[in-house]
This record gives structure tokens, sequence and C-alpha cells, in this order.
């Protein structure tokens, strides 16, 4: 049915069709409107989950790796504090192997305190062995989480899934969205059933030590098959299709790139504000593109590679700054684009940071910028600010 | 008082084999509490000498399913177990239990287990009270006794030890109106096992702290763990309370005897029976216990 809603609306929907069996958080802003929403689906009867109020986003993740344990489904929601605050338990979850999805709302992180939007918090949680996707508009939000349970809970997979949406600008904002029925839901995702689980009749023990002589080998595991999760993503992409009639996109979705000899490369909402700047920079007859990168982790690094085979200039667009290096996605992508049959020149631009707009202008001085031949810059920068300083 | 009322047997929940140290506290109190619990239960652990010793991956001493995460999240792992089962309608047939040491309980801990016990979880924690950081080498803790030395607290020209005195994390847990808090210790074994046993048939949060000797970390002869625990009831540094509800509902009496008992035998307080200074800090160690005495009432 479609339904017109707010983002985060559209994630408690999804969620709610999945069937979680424990569902724990801790409020933050621009998180919140999710969580409320979902505690007003138990306190209503609408979905029969238990929801664990706690007392800090820590032991959020901690109650839903303690459920997934048990052999529930399980589902949190958070972001930017509090994603760092329960970093240590992401990286736990995902070397137990437990499956789960959690909705990374992407924000600013302080010092300056910021609660607008950028994706220095998911992006800074890379390597603990999520898989991440990045959500372009609110009918995506809400098919990814339906699509994250079916990847997660793969047995060829069993890694944790973070679906990232920019916050404010996608959670509070209000978009058409087709929200399927539960017979849909429910015939694309059956229930949970684990391999092992917390139970007494067939007792486990979970989350052993491993000496120098085993862990190499078990985080060995985790990457073959986190590499190998990909296949899975796409996958479920193409079985949602046939199950729902649409087609969100593969682990990277081309816009306009025939013929392009440019390409501009980001992650999340930013897209949409991007096809719009493509589309008059086409008619204006310059061969620009645009590449999404929907799923993050595992890393498409095929894909990259052909998708951007006969770019001659790629500039790179992200939300967030590794700090003394060179950016997150842009160094990634250099890398992988490094040694490639005619590899095209990659620019790192950092924009948008702690809820910057992201205009028509700032795309076009990246333009001029990265054709100019610069490689690692921000841009939207308020020079008079600098300047003053 | 009868010291054949009970004898150990091989039981489901935790098995011999494991590697913790000779003269463990920790160790026999663990296997008390399995022994009890039976086998219709699922344990968190956390991070901690507990832990690491039985374990060690591919082995096992768990005869439960059990479940290690993390150091400081016992108690949330728990609420999401119970939480789970709750859901899943098994909860009238499986127990849950936590346990950590008292750095993960008192210290890093603490925040998750009131959370645990504020939000009602049927959830039974026992902390195995040794003192300081056991596992990474005898660091003082917020259960540290006062001037123990440790190796983050140590005696010096300029110290005497740990200069305050333990956490009182059974009040504060019975201060959150929980229905059952009891202190025991593995050297009162009918006591602690009478007290686990009582916490088991109670619905909702639970909090057993029990007084484990540890030869390593407080320095005594291995064979003498037992009467360390014994010593330190008898001089009432370690009170046995049972709370119900957030008040005292029974205490375990005593016949004291004087403090200096208790600490002479140990390396970490060996340092007060070398000066002037010393002394001066064993006459408050036994303020501290007529202090005990007299707050729950211990004389016989």
């Amino acid at each position: 049915m479609r339904k017109m809603i707010e983002g985060s609306q559209a994630v408690a929907e999804a969620v709610g069709l999945c069937r979680p069996g424990v569902i724990s958080a801790y409020p933050i802003t621009p998180q919140t409107h999710i969580v409320e929403e979902l505690s007003q689906m138990v306190a209503d009867g609408e979905i029969e989950a238990e929801y664990v109020r706690v007392e800090s986003e820590h032991s959020a993740a901690s109650v839903c790796l303690g459920a997934v344990a048990a052999g529930s489904r399980a589902y949190s929601a958070t972001t930017s504090q509090g994603l760092m605050l329960m970093a240590e338990v992401l990286f736990n979850i995902a070397g137990m192997r437990l499956p789960m999805v959690i909705t990374g709302v992407n924000r600013a992180l302080s010092a300056p305190l910021s609660i607008w939007n950028d994706q220095q918090d998911t992006l800074a949680v890379r390597d603990s062995g999520w898989l991440q996707l990045y959500a372009e508009n609110n009918q995506e939000v809400l098919d990814m989480h339906i699509q994250a349970y079916k990847i997660t809970e793969d047995d060829r997979v069993l890694l944790p899934v973070m679906v990232c949406m920019d916050g404010f600008v996608l959670t509070h904002t209000y978009e058409t969205v087709d929200v399927p029925t539960q017979e849909e839901v429910d015939a694309f995702l059956p229930p949970y059933d684990p391999l092992y689980k917390l139970d007494p009749s067939d007792p486990y023990t979970m989350g052993a030590f491993a000496g120098p002589e085993l862990y190499q080998e078990i985080r060995f595991e985790i990457q073959r098959d986190a590499l190998a999760s990909k296949d899975v993503v796409k996958e479920a992409a193409r079985d949602f299709q046939a199950a729902f009639g649409r087609w969100m996109g593969d682990v990277v979705d081309a816009y306009r790139c025939e013929g392009a000899d440019t390409v501009y490369v980001a992650m999340g909402s930013v897209i949409g504000t991007l096809k719009d700047w493509v589309d008059i920079r086409r008619e204006k007859g310059d061969k620009i593109g645009v590449l999404k990168v929907r799923c993050f982790r595992p890393f498409p690094l095929d894909e990259l590679r052909e998708s951007l085979a006969n770019a001659k200039r790629v500039v790179v667009l992200e939300k967030a700054v590794s700090v003394g290096a060179y950016g997150i996605l842009p160094g990634e992508v250099r890398a992988a684009l490094c040694g490639q049959p005619n590899q095209p020149s990659v620019h790192a631009a950092v924009t948008g940071l702690g809820g910057r707009d992201i205009t028509f202008d700032t795309f076009d001085e990246m333009e001029e910028r990265s054709q100019a031949g610069e490689m690692d810059f921000f841009a939207g920068l308020r020079q008079e600010l600098l300047e003053a300083s | 008082m009868s010291k054949t009322e009970f004898t150990y047997e091989l039981t489901q929940g935790f098995l011999p084999g494991h590697r913790a140290c000779a003269g463990c506290g920790q160790a026999s109190a663990v296997r008390l509490v399995m022994e009890v619990a039976g086998p219709q239960v699922v344990a968190a652990n956390a991070t901690g000498c507990l832990e690491v010793f039985s374990t060690p991956y591919p082995e096992s001493a768990w005869g439960v399913p059990w479940v290690h995460s993390l150091f400081e999240n016992a108690a949330a792992v728990a609420a999401g177990i119970e939480a789970a089962l709750k859901h899943q309608g098994k909860l009238d047939d499986i127990g849950v239990l936590a346990f950590g040491g008292d750095g993960a309980t008192l210290d890093i801990g603490f925040g998750p287990l009131s959370g645990m016990f504020e939000r009602g979880h049927d959830v039974a924690y026992f902390c195995m009270d040794n003192e300081a950081y056991m596992n990474t080498g005898v660091q003082r803790s917020g259960s540290t006794p006062f001037a123990a030395s440790t190796t983050t607290s140590p005696a010096g020209r300029e110290s005497f030890g740990e200069d305050r005195p333990k956490k009182d994390l059974p009040a504060i847990a019975a201060a959150h109106g929980i229905p059952y808090v009891a202190t025991g210790s593995i050297s009162v074994f009918a006591d602690l096992r009478r007290k686990v046993k009582k916490a088991l048939s109670i619905r909702g949060p639970k909090y057993v702290q029990a007084h484990v000797p540890c030869p390593p970390g407080w320095g005594y002869d291995e064979k003498l763990s037992i009467e360390m625990g014994r010593l330190a009831v008898d001089c009432g540094l370690y009170p046995l309370v049972e709370w119900e509800n957030g008040e005292v509902t029974r205490v375990r009496k005593i016949k004291p005897i004087p403090v200096e008992e208790y600490l002479k035998p140990q390396r970490r307080f060996r340092h007060l029976f070398r000066s002037e200074d010393g002394k001066a800090q064993i006459a408050k160690i036994q303020e501290l216990a007529d202090a005990n005495i007299e707050k729950y009432g211990l004389l016989e």
C-alpha cells in the first residue's frame, strides 16, 4: 500500500513486518522517531516484540547480542555518539557471527557537538565486520531493511547488517513509500531458525577466547564470508524484485554513465541531488554520470572497476574525513582503480559535514577544482570564516 | 558446625578440567551455583578469570549453554537472553544466570547491572568478589579493601596501599528494591548454598555477591583459601546479609575475632605489620569491621 510517511516511519513499518522478537534501543537524535514509532507499535499490540528500554547504546547492542544468541530476531537503531558507544559491541557481534540488523542513522561526531547529518559515524565502524548498505531514499530504506534480515540470516553470511540512512534528510522527510503486506514479507523472510543458539537441550559455549594458534583462522573466515556475502546481497535484491516487483539497485548503480568522461561516486541521499545536477550538466553537453555505492561492505571492488573502466576523471564525494589522511571511500576507490588499464584520476571531495547543505553550487565547485587538478579538497567551505580566524 | 554437610558431585553445569589456579575460591563457588541451578539454565559471563580459565577455545568447562561477550555487559546480555526466552514463551522452564568478577560488576559493568535491576529482568546475577582485577595481575578495583596493596595501589614509602574502603554494592543493589540480594562466602558453604537456592526460587532480578579468596592475588598458601574466607567473615569485614525488597531480612551472627588474624597471613596486608603507621591502619580496619558488626547486628 502506498503511504505518505516519514523515513523513520518507513523503517519502523519495515522492521515491524520482519517480526523481531526483541527490540532494544536508547534514544538519540535523529534516531528517535524510529524507536518512538516502534514503541507505539509494541504498545498497541501491532507487533509482538519484547521492547527493552536500556540505559545506553552499549547495552542496547548487548541486549540484542544476548537475544540473537538465544535464538530470537533482534533489532536496534542508533546514530553518531550512540554508534561510537556501541562500537565495542558491534565488533563483538560480528566476531561471534550473530545475525541482526541495526539502522545506522547518519549524523556527525562530536566535537563540536552536532546533531546534523554526515556519514562520519558509520564510516568509523567500517572495519567492524558489519555489512553496510547506504540508502538513497525512503523506499530504499524500507526495502533495504527487509533485504537486510534476509542477508544477515543466510547461513553463508551470518554477519550483521547495518542499514545506513542520512539523519534528518531521510529520517525526518515525508515521501510516498510502498509498504508491503505482512503476507508478502512473511513469504520473503521465513522465521529466524538459527544453526546455533543458547538452548539447554543442546548446549553450546559461545564467545570462547582464542589463542594465537587459532585467532587468525577465525578472523580469516569472517573476512572470507564477508567478501562472499556480496553474492547474497545481490541475490537478496533479485529475490526482492521477484517478490515485490521493485528493483532498488545492485551493489553499485550507474546513472547516466554511458559515454561519461567524468563520474561522481557517492553514497546515501546526496545521490538524488547529484542526479538532478547531472541532468542539468548533461543538457549543457557535459559528459558526466553518477555512480551510487549502495553496498559499501562488502566492498564492491569488481563492480567499481567495471563501472569506472571508461571514466577519465572520477570525483568521490564524502560526507566524512579521515583526519590526517585522505578520504575513506575516495581512498578505497583509488586503491581499486590503481593499476587498472586507462586508470582515471580520482579526486576526493569532502563536503556536507555536520549538516552543511550540499547544493548544485557545491557540485559546480567540485567540478571546477577537480578539472583544475586538485586531488584532495573540502568543497563548500566558508572561506570568510577561515580568513577571519 | 558440620563440615561434611554437603559433598560435591560432578554436575552438568560446571565440569572439571578447567584451568583455575589451585585453591581458587571462585571455581568452587561457581561449581556450587551450577550444582544448585541444574541443567535448565543459560549463563552469561563477563570477561575475567572465570571466562578465561573455563573456555579456552575449543575447550569448555560448561555443560549448560553459556555465552561470553565483553567485560562490562554480562547483565545486559543476560537481559537480552531473558527477553528472547520470554518472547519464545520459555522463561518458565529456563533460568537465566549471569557471572561477573568484582571489577566487571562493581566498576565497568555497574551501569548495565543497574539497568538490568531497574528493568526487573528475571536474571540471577552472581558477583564473584576476589577484591581486585586478578585476571590482569592484581590491579585495584572498587571492591579492593582498605589498605590492601595491589599492583596499582601498591604500598610504598608514601602509601599504605588502597586508601578507600570497598564499594558497598550489595547495599546499592538492595536500594534498587529488587526482590533478593545476598552476600555469601565460599568458606561458609551451606549458607551460600542456601542463598543461591533461594535466589533461584524467586522471580525477578537477584544479586548474590560471594567472597572468593584468591591465593595469587591475596598472597597466601593456596591450601588456606577456605580458612581465609572464614576469617574474613568471622572478623566482621565480610558481613553475610540478606535483603528482600530492599530491607535486611537476615544476617549471619558471628563471635568476632580481631582483624589481625585475617590480615596477617596475606601478602597484600603484610606492609601493615612492619611499621607504626601500619598499626594505625590496622586500627582503622578494625573500625570498619566494628562498623559492620554494629550496622548489621552481627554479634551472636
